[in-house]
């Protein structure tokens, strides 16, 4: 069962090889600078390594489908994510694989009856805009200074060739390892926790856990989905928009990757507000998306006479569409897969306002006077729940997070196993030392698990203003709320 | 990595200067041997010949090398065809002088003393013009916003051949005791020189297209 499962992983995973090769790899093959057959055996081989040595954060192999609670829906929203991405790759067109991802989960959203992540859909759109707008005004930028800085600097034209061969070799490299190092998770990281495979040596070098080995086998069907079809989607960024020179081949793949370093790596915001200095916003940017923008800011520059505004409209509208059918496509296969070949694709997830969830709802200065007719009534879906709280009450968006999280029934105890195997973690010994303590007790809502381990611990804590330690500290609950489930 | 693929630019480098300076001396060769044959000197003639002979094969030699170079290594793929048809233009311009100097030996033609600084003068003209192509070619490779401070002097030059070419053909023609096929053959020569010039004018109108492409 498994390997059927994985085979839709290795699906997306090629279907994300063919079309996001491209947004490193594209301009340098469209100008011919780097041939394809080179492109698509470098960003293989670093694709892989980026997937198998970077790839493997402890917390965060789940990716995106870590959403979709049952792992025959997790088979079907990846499987619908890659045939939308395949169909825009057979087509040509640049789209964001996440963006089809965040599509198929909306789809199962729609099915289970769980919430829609509405930050996420806003998020996309924002990205539609933002990335190409960025990414256009900072390669028209840097375009000009390099023409310029090329023009006094006076460099033969075969050196200038192959300084920028080089230049779009090494971006190439260091872009195919981290969209191996991105985009594993989302390929196989779902598979991660049913996987049989166990901890081998290659040559008593060294060890790939099986993890890894799940990381390797995904970055294989990255780097098979390049070789086999990422030509299409390279030449429609290389040469489809405008006609491009190596220097501005260059310029586009410079831009791309300092937009997404600037404003969408939270290490870098974290650097920056740590030293007390002012950061660069965190805004929706898609590299797919950037990369399309910092193509069209070099047509702009050159006068924009080049541009093929047609094809521009195409991409766009592909973009729109990559959502979109993501979500028709999961719904309707979840519907066939439910119900004809009898797989559960969901766990159904209550909600209940129990009287603890009522007290949490009340301490964040929400009052609850007005539900106490559903107080206690088990409602099988979040949909229907917040149907009920809302004919009652009207609440903001953040009011409504607040109910929703506080009444979500989870019931989960902390077994010996899972002790155990937070023991052998990577948690510190305080936080080791408080989630022991958890131990045999049961919680109802998942918060509750958080505020037991707080109260036990300053180490569990959030803290005020500290943005890096609450998300490690999320990240580390996130981990143990898994070992617990893991174990049951 | 970096290293090696600096070190295979630099070699091509080299040879693209290498075969410009080939194109230069066959100019100043044809030249020597002229003069030396309307001097009668034909010893001096001979060795001018065989220098250009020599020069001939050493310019087709390296342009195919380039030319081999730019195709089995990629190298700058926008300019290819462009770099390649310049590199023959420059060839054929080199062979222009070496099939002069050739037919000066093949049809030994009786050139009157009185158009001996005419010759001399049109030459002068149709070398200078190669030459300017050449320094042309050469910005073109090492800096292309200087193309335009030498490739204005091909015209410069082109146009100076042509008066002294119409000047000299009407000398030839004025004269009442020279035969018409002596008249024909004389006019073949001044013309034949004078094509050198034209042809280098052609060559800069091409490679102002190749400027105007690269810096687009």
């Amino acid at each position: 069962m498994f390997a059927i499962f994985l085979t839709s992983g290795l699906f997306l995973g090629w279907s994300l090889g063919a079309n996001d090769a491209a947004n490193v790899f594209g301009t340098a093959v469209g100008t011919r600078m780097i041939s394809f057959r080179k492109a698509a055996i470098y960003c293989g081989i670093f694709v892989i390594f980026g997937a198998v040595i970077s790839g493997a954060g402890a917390a965060q192999t789940l990716g995106e489908l870590g959403a979709v609670n049952a792992i025959a829906g997790a088979f079907v929203v990846a499987l619908a994510a890659a045939v939308t991405v395949y169909w825009l790759t057979v087509l040509g067109y640049p789209v964001s694989t996440t963006q089809a991802i965040v599509g198929a989960i909306i789809g199962w959203d729609l099915f289970a009856g769980a919430l829609i992540d509405f930050g996420a859909l806003e998020k996309i759109v924002l990205s539609w805009f933002i990335s190409p707008i960025l990414a256009a005004l900072l390669s028209a930028l840097l375009y000009k200074m390099i023409a310029y800085g090329i023009k006094y600097a006076r460099i033969h034209m075969f050196s200038l060739d192959a300084l920028i061969r080089s230049g779009l070799l090494l971006a190439g490299i260091a872009g195919a390892y981290s969209l191996g190092a991105n985009n594993i998770s989302n390929v196989v990281g779902i598979f991660v926790p049913i996987s049989p495979f166990s901890d081998i040596s290659i040559l008593g070098w060294f060890k790939l856990n099986a993890a890894q080995q799940l990381f390797l086998l995904g970055g294989v069907s990255i780097a098979v989905g390049t070789f086999t079809y990422g030509k299409r989607v390279m030449m429609t960024v290389g040469q489809g928009i405008t006609e491009m020179s190596p220097v501005a081949a260059f310029v586009a793949v410079l831009s791309n990757a300092i937009v997404l370093f600037l404003f969408a790596s939270q290490g870098l915001q974290a650097f920056f507000l740590g030293h007390g200095l002012p950061a660069f916003p965190l805004v929706p940017v898609s590299s797919s998306q950037a990369i399309v923008g910092s193509v069209i800011g070099i047509g702009l520059i050159k006068g924009g006479r080049g541009i093929r505004w047609r094809m521009i409209g195409e991409i766009s509208m592909a973009w729109m569409l990559t959502p979109i059918v993501a979500v028709l496509i999961s719904f309707v296969s979840l519907f066939i897969v439910q119900n004809v070949f009898q797989q559960k694709t969901f766990i159904p997830v209550e909600y209940q306002i129990t009287a603890g969830a009522e007290l949490r709802i009340r301490e964040a200065g929400i009052p609850t006077d007005k539900l106490a007719e559903i107080r206690e009534k088990t409602y099988p879906t979040a949909a229907q729940f917040q149907k009920a709280v809302s004919q009652r009450m009207v609440l903001s968006a953040r009011e409504i997070n607040v109910v929703m999280a506080a009444t979500k029934i989870d019931r989960i105890m902390v077994t010996i196993d899972a002790v155990k195997r937070a023991n052998g973690s990577s948690l510190t010994s305080e936080q080791k030392r408080a989630f022991r303590a958890q131990w045999r007790k049961t919680f109802e809502h998942h918060w509750q698990l958080e505020k037991a381990l707080a109260e036990a611990s300053p180490e569990w804590r959030a803290r005020p203003g500290d943005k890096e330690q609450n998300r490690e500290v999320m990240r580390d609950l996130d981990y143990v709320y898994r070992l617990i489930r893991a174990s049951e | 990595m970096g290293e090696s693929i600096l070190k295979k630019r630099a070699g091509i480098e080299k040879q693209v200067d290498e075969f410009m300076d080939r194109v230069s001396e066959a100019g100043l060769l044809c030249k020597n041997g002229m003069e030396s044959y309307l001097k009668g000197n034909m010893e001096a003639f001979a060795q001018a010949m065989t220098s250009i002979r020599e020069t001939e094969h050493k310019g087709d030699a390296l342009r195919r090398s380039i030319e081999q170079d730019l195709f089995t290594k990629t190298l700058i793929p926008e300019s290819r065809g462009d770099v390649m048809e310049l590199l023959e233009d420059m060839d054929a311009l080199l062979d222009r002088f070496t099939g002069l100097i050739w037919q000066f030996e093949i049809e030994r033609p009786d050139i009157c003393s009185e158009f001996h600084d005419d010759f001399k003068e049109l030459l002068h003209y149709s070398v200078e013009s190669v030459e300017a192509d050449v320094r042309s070619c050469r910005a073109f490779f090492k800096d292309i916003h200087a193309v335009n401070d030498h490739i204005h002097k091909v015209s410069f030059w082109e146009k100076e051949s042509d008066k002294v070419s119409t000047r000299l053909q009407r000398a030839i023609f004025g004269r009442q005791d020279l035969r018409l096929s002596h008249k024909m053959h004389l006019r073949f020569f001044a013309k034949q020189v004078d094509r050198i010039a034209d042809e280098a004018e052609d060559v800069a109108d091409r490679l102002n297209i190749y400027v105007i492409k690269r810096t687009l």
